[in-house]
């Protein structure tokens, strides 16, 4: 007799005798749920990389001579670099720089006012993706900054920002806007020459967002923004930077979703926190690219670097993570603790299933006097895929009675995945305390057995048991948010989760 | 152009300096064996700090070196090298070479003990079998140069089904000034027996460069236990390639202690070939100075209910740096593994700094594995304890690393060599806690 479960909305038939293998084997055969593409019509530059293509991009965002250079030197310094294929625990075919669309924007080029002026195409894109602006200006108190493809669209609760004196806009408009306050904080967190894929952003980068939050200011509501990868071939190279000014707080938001596409595509962003003295940011992702099928064709290639900096003392950054999507996940979001007692902590919850491949972590560099750093870090692995995580410990030897706890577990679904850890622990301050750990196992069967003891089913045991594997994360993620996280975790392992 | 001439010459003038005494190859295979470690030592550069595997340690002041091969003698005691209170059949070697009159080998029965270079003439039929089947001379390039330059070492064959009493102890003796080795060592534990062996490393004048290749197979339900104990003057500089064979049911067991050198590198490859084998490593360093020493594991399980288990511990005083690089790996096959690996450091000053790399990489889903590593300090409240009933500074500090190095110690089950053991960490506390 099948029983019916509503879950999250959706509606899903589990037959009575559900063996584990078949639960897993329909999480291993599950479709890719935000799969559409939206029809709006985009402007493209010509296809490939070079120096005419960066002054284009440069010259359609009006940029100022300082930018271009910047690009420019970004570039040249890309063309004698050597993509790290070597040491990530990932492989994937060759990629072609030059088969890529390294700029695109929606036409329209008007800004808004109100939300009727907004092209219905993009308001039913988010529609689909459960974002209504219109609903959460009133109901979340969420200020959203949508970006489809590369271009701003729409920005909303700016004013109620401004009156606090905090900007949030696009990286675009940051540079016409605050050209000073852009140009001292620019690349110090990431240099351009930093890796492959940072200083490939950093020449071609398109837009982005802008966050300063001044001195004293406790942000009243989670700065948050949607990335949509839309047109297909489009490589996506973002550029964020948020700046917490002394004393302030921030919570920041990033989530994103992708249409489904057989092509594979680029994504190389580069984030940059910094937190003066007394500051704090927390910075939380959902990340739900496209994976590919379940074959492994197409998906999302992800190469993202994101740095904070702990400038001033008793700073705080936070790094929260949700990562399900993506066919290629690279990504080591770190902190700086440069700032003495600054914190640094890092949350993450890695699933790949079919043939996704993450190599994700974190890195925290101790320099300043009591500095602290947490990691906690729940990889999940299923069908073929590998998850790795991959972070380094470093103290300084002037970074006295610092302390880290690192913590780092993998959980396998079946017996065709990997789960690898690669922790780099370099101490050099004898009064610094520094702690890793990490496990890999299966569900334990005596886990199930207690549960079915109890009169719950194997199916729900299983969910359950997932759910508390990852909670420590989902815990630390904004309300806002972990409705959203807690679903596309129950979406991707489809069928074991009640 | 220049440069890369300069670094030819380096590597030339760095191999040029073993050419001499090595053994030449007997037969046909040994010729072949020996043709591909040449080729792969022409071909292959020596590692720097940008090869994942080399990442923490700089081999610059071991390719710097001018070494000379001496085959001096004129060591006549041995004596304090010696385990007081423990017999063994004992092999000692003086700068590379075996020295007849110094040696005692008692057992004959069950188990061939003798030098390298007179077995391969004696047992040629067994060094055929074993010889370089288990080292990777094709792709290491200290383990090629050992292949081609080694002068002697020990060759160890158990038979079946015999239970080796006495120890088999190893000293290898340094008395010349910079003189450089290439010990290579053959051990051989048959179906159901057991052996164990202490391999040591000494000074008496001088320094040296050692590179040491071990190649060691247990067949099916064999037990070894293997204690290696670095105790060269402090500068002196070892790379110690151990690579382990293990066929099903059987148990290796390792207990690496070094207390002395100036550059130390162990790299010890555990390949678990059978189901149910069990493999213990353990390791304690204690250095201060600029010594640096740098272990380096990789246990390779590849077949299903095999159990492995790590525990590396470092003391790390003055400016000396230690690191622990530990690599398991689970295949796919390979279910119901039980892995553990743990690494844990003190450091006693803040120019000491240790770097510590425990990786997992595993396949296979019904498997319980993990890893921790720690650094810290010594807890100051345990010392104000002591402290309070009236012990030193010094006896408070010795006690607590006592107490934390005693967890590697109590594995050592032949009681005599622990006791010289903590011997010499005792000597080395004098050095590292005294101001």
């Amino acid at each position: 007799m099948p029983i019916v479960l509503a879950v999250a909305g959706k509606v899903f038939q589990f037959k009575m005798a559900y063996t584990e293998e078949q639960i897993l084997q329909e999480v291993t055969t599950r479709e890719y749920e935000h799969g559409w593409s939206s029809d709006i019509e985009s402007e493209k530059a010509p296809m490939g990389l070079n120096e005419d293509i960066i002054r284009l991009i440069s010259e359609k965002k009006n940029e100022p001579e300082w930018m271009l250079e910047l690009r420019l030197n970004a570039f040249h310094h890309w063309q004698k670099m050597k993509e790290p294929r070597h040491w990530p625990h990932l492989s994937y075919p060759e990629i072609d720089f030059q088969d890529v669309y390294y700029y695109a924007a929606p036409k329209q080029q008007a800004k808004y006012d109100s939300l009727d002026e907004v092209d219905p195409e993009i308001l039913a894109t988010f529609e689909k993706l459960g974002i209504p602006l219109e609903e959460r200006k009133a109901l979340a108190g969420v200020a959203v900054d949508a970006v489809i493809d590369s271009v701003s669209v729409k920005t909303t609760f700016k004013e109620t920002l401004a009156e606090l004196g905090i900007i949030f806009c696009s990286f675009s408009e940051a540079v016409q806007e605050h050209p000073e306050m852009v140009k001292k904080y620019f690349g110090t967190v990431v240099p351009s020459t930093d890796n492959f894929y940072a200083t490939l952003n950093s020449a071609v980068f398109t837009d982005g967002s802008f966050c300063y939050i001044p001195k004293g200011v406790r942000c009243p509501m989670e700065l948050s923004t949607y990335f949509r990868i839309n047109e297909a071939k489009t490589g996506q190279f973002e550029r964020t930077l948020v700046i917490a000014d002394e004393g302030s707080y921030v919570s920041y938001l990033e989530g994103c979703t992708a249409p489904m596409r057989d092509e594979t595509q680029l994504h190389a962003a580069v984030v940059e926190l910094v937190a003066l003295k007394d500051a704090e940011i927390k910075y939380s992702t959902v990340q739900n690219w496209y994976p590919g099928d379940k074959n492994g064709k197409g998906g999302i290639y992800n190469f993202v670097t994101k740095r904070g900096i702990c400038l001033g003392d008793n700073s705080k950054i936070s790094w929260t993570q949700v990562e399900t999507g993506s066919a290629i996940t690279w990504k080591y979001p770190s902190c700086i603790l440069k700032g003495d007692n600054s914190v640094g902590e890092f949350y993450s919850v890695a699933l790949t299933n079919n043939h996704q491949q993450a190599d994700t972590g974190t890195k925290m560099i101790h320099i300043g006097k009591n500095t602290k750093s947490t990691i906690i870090s729940k990889g999940i692995s299923a069908g073929k895929s590998n998850n790795s995580y991959r972070g380094l410990v470093k103290i300084n030897k002037g970074a006295d009675n610092s302390r880290n706890f690192s913590q780092c577990d993998s959980l396998l679904l079946g017996d065709t995945c990997g789960a690898h850890t690669f922790p780099y622990i370099e101490v050099g301050n004898k009064s610094s305390i520094v702690e890793h750990e990490a496990t890999t196992s299966k569900i334990g069967e005596d886990q199930i057995f207690y549960c079915n003891q109890r009169g719950i089913e194997t199916e729900k045991a299983i969910g359950l048991i997932v759910n508390g594997f990852a909670k420590e994360v989902m815990n630390k993620l904004p309300m806002e948010f972990a409705v959203e996280a807690q679903k596309l975790l129950a979406i991707s392992l489809e069928g074991s989760v009640g | 152009m220049e440069a890369t001439l300069d670094k030819i010459s380096a590597k030339e003038k760095f191999l040029s300096q073993f050419i001499g005494l090595e053994i030449t190859p007997e037969n046909e295979y040994l010729l072949k064996v020996r043709g591909e470690a040449q080729e792969a030592l022409n071909s292959l550069e020596f590692p720097t700090t940008k090869d994942e595997y080399w990442k923490y340690t700089r081999i610059g002041k071991i390719l710097k070196g001018t070494y000379s091969q001496t085959p001096s003698f004129g060591v006549s005691d041995v004596e304090k090298f010696k385990i007081e209170g423990l017999e063994v059949n004992l092999l000692v070697f003086i700068n590379g070479f075996f020295s007849e009159e110094l040696s005692e080998i008692s057992e004959k029965e069950n188990i061939v003990i003798q030098p390298l270079a007179k077995a391969r003439k004696s047992h040629s039929d067994i060094i055929e079998k074993y010889f370089a089947k288990y080292t990777d001379h094709n792709k290491q390039i200290f383990t090629a140069l050992n292949t081609v330059y080694h002068t002697s070492g020990t060759f160890v064959y158990s038979k079946e089904n015999a239970a080796i009493e006495k120890p088999i102890h190893i000293i290898n003796i340094t008395n010349a000034e910079s003189a450089a080795f290439n010990p290579r060592n053959l051990f051989i534990v048959g179906k159901n027996s057991e052996v164990k062996i202490i391999s040591s490393y000494e000074t008496i004048r001088g320094s040296s460069f050692t590179n040491s290749v071990t190649e060691i197979i247990l067949h099916e339900n064999a037990h070894l236990s293997q204690y290696l104990l670095q105790n060269e003057s402090e500068n002196s500089s070892q790379i110690n390639t151990t690579e382990v064979y293990q066929e099903s049911n059987s148990n290796f067991n390792i207990h690496t202690i070094t207390t002395n050198g100036l550059l130390v590198r162990n790299n010890l490859n555990i390949s678990l070939e059978g189901e149910h084998i069990e493999t213990h490593l353990s390791g304690l360093h204690l250095t201060k100075g600029k010594q640096h020493v740098d272990n380096h594991t990789f246990v390779d399980h590849r077949q299903p209910n095999c159990q492995s288990n790590e525990l590396y511990k470092g003391i790390m005083n003055g400016k000396s740096t230690g690191v622990f690089n530990g690599k398991v790996m689970v295949r796919p096959h390979a279910q119901k593994t039980n892995a553990y690996q743990s690494n844990q450091n003190i450091l006693l000053t803040d120019d000491a700094s240790i770097n510590s790399k425990p990786e997992l990489e595993i396949y296979a889903d019904d498997v319980k594995c993990s890893h921790g590593s720690t650094t810290g300090q010594l807890d100051e409240e345990a010392k104000f304890y002591l402290r309070s009933r009236g012990l030193s500074e010094d006896s408070a500090t010795k006690l607590l690393l006592n107490a934390f190095a005693e967890e590697v110690l109590r594995g050592i089950k032949l009681l005599p060599l622990r006791e010289k053991i903590e011997k010499y960490i005792e000597e080395r506390y004098e050095n590292i806690v005294a101001k």
